[in-house]
């Protein structure tokens, strides 16, 4: 089970809010790479991970990807909350307005909602931690593609912040890949079984 | 220590924690890092002691000590400082 602790894992307090950066931060919130794909992906695969080093990476991983959807959740809320309707509008949320007020939603900064299609588990571990490498990766881009966006420290140090954790993530499953070549050294990763 | 320096500290100790918990992960044998992870672990420990005993509990389902009203109505992390 999981235990909540009553904070962020990265102070954040956004006093100068930028909507267009609410928008940006979407992708992070509800986007394919986002933070929730993240962690339903790796909560899901862990399942069926052939060593205790790679069920403990992904559970440890995807329990501090939760962590980080939290993070987004309170910048795109600080940024929204106080907004006026004629700004909401100006800056392209006017849909995502008329859905959902000025409460959270997991959708793309275009409106798509989430979906379960963003994530896969094969039960192939080797696939699974390659998708795992290119998610990372991916979310990498995508903080980078919004922090290009904005000059403000507010934004920044948190967006920074979680820049490099997918950095990090991206440095262990490499070792987890490294842990299956230890475990397949043939490359059979998946006998063929009926 | 105020308590915005405290949860300033605690964040990042726990951060330290959180590195050294998914280094070992893949070094389950490195037992300089294990050896990290146990002395951070245990300042953690003190300084979620010290917050708590001060501002309320940081966890809930019986992870930390309550009072009445206590974990409800403290501030939610999402809320402005």
């Amino acid at each position: 089970m999981w235990i909540y602790q009553k904070k962020l894992e990265f102070p954040i307090n956004i006093t100068n809010p930028d909507l267009r950066i609410a928008k940006a931060l979407m992708a992070q919130y509800g986007g394919p790479d986002s933070e929730l794909s993240a962690g339903m992906r790796y909560l899901t695969q862990r399942f069926t991970m052939p060593d205790d080093r790679l069920r403990a990476t992904l559970n440890d991983v995807g329990t501090e990807e939760i962590a980080h959807w939290e993070m987004i959740g309170t910048m795109i809320l600080q940024t929204i909350d106080g907004a006026s309707l004629s700004d909401i509008e100006a800056a392209g949320l006017g849909g995502y307005y008329t859905l959902h007020g000025r409460g959270l939603y997991p959708a793309d900064p275009n409106g798509v909602p989430f979906t379960a299609s963003y994530i896969q588990s094969t039960g192939d571990p080797v696939a699974d931690i390659f998708e795992d490498l290119a998610a990372e990766q991916k979310a990498r881009a995508a903080y980078e593609h919004i922090m290009n966006q904005t000059e403000c420290e507010q934004y920044l140090a948190p967006l920074r912040f979680l820049r490099e954790r997918e950095i990090v993530h991206f440095q262990r499953f490499s070792e987890c890949m490294n842990i299956l070549k230890e475990i397949y050294p043939e490359g059979r990763q998946n006998k063929l079984r009926r | 220590m105020t308590q915005c320096e405290l949860m300033t500290r605690i964040g990042e100790v726990q951060f330290v924690c959180v590195e050294l918990n998914l280094y070992i992960d893949t070094h389950p044998d490195d037992s300089a890092a294990v050896g990290d992870l146990n002395s951070y672990s245990a300042l953690l420990r003190e300084l979620i002691a010290e917050y708590e005993s001060e501002y309320g509990p940081l966890m809930g389902f019986g992870h930390s000590p309550m009072e009445a009203g206590s974990w409800v109505c403290s501030a939610w992390p999402w809320e402005r400082a």
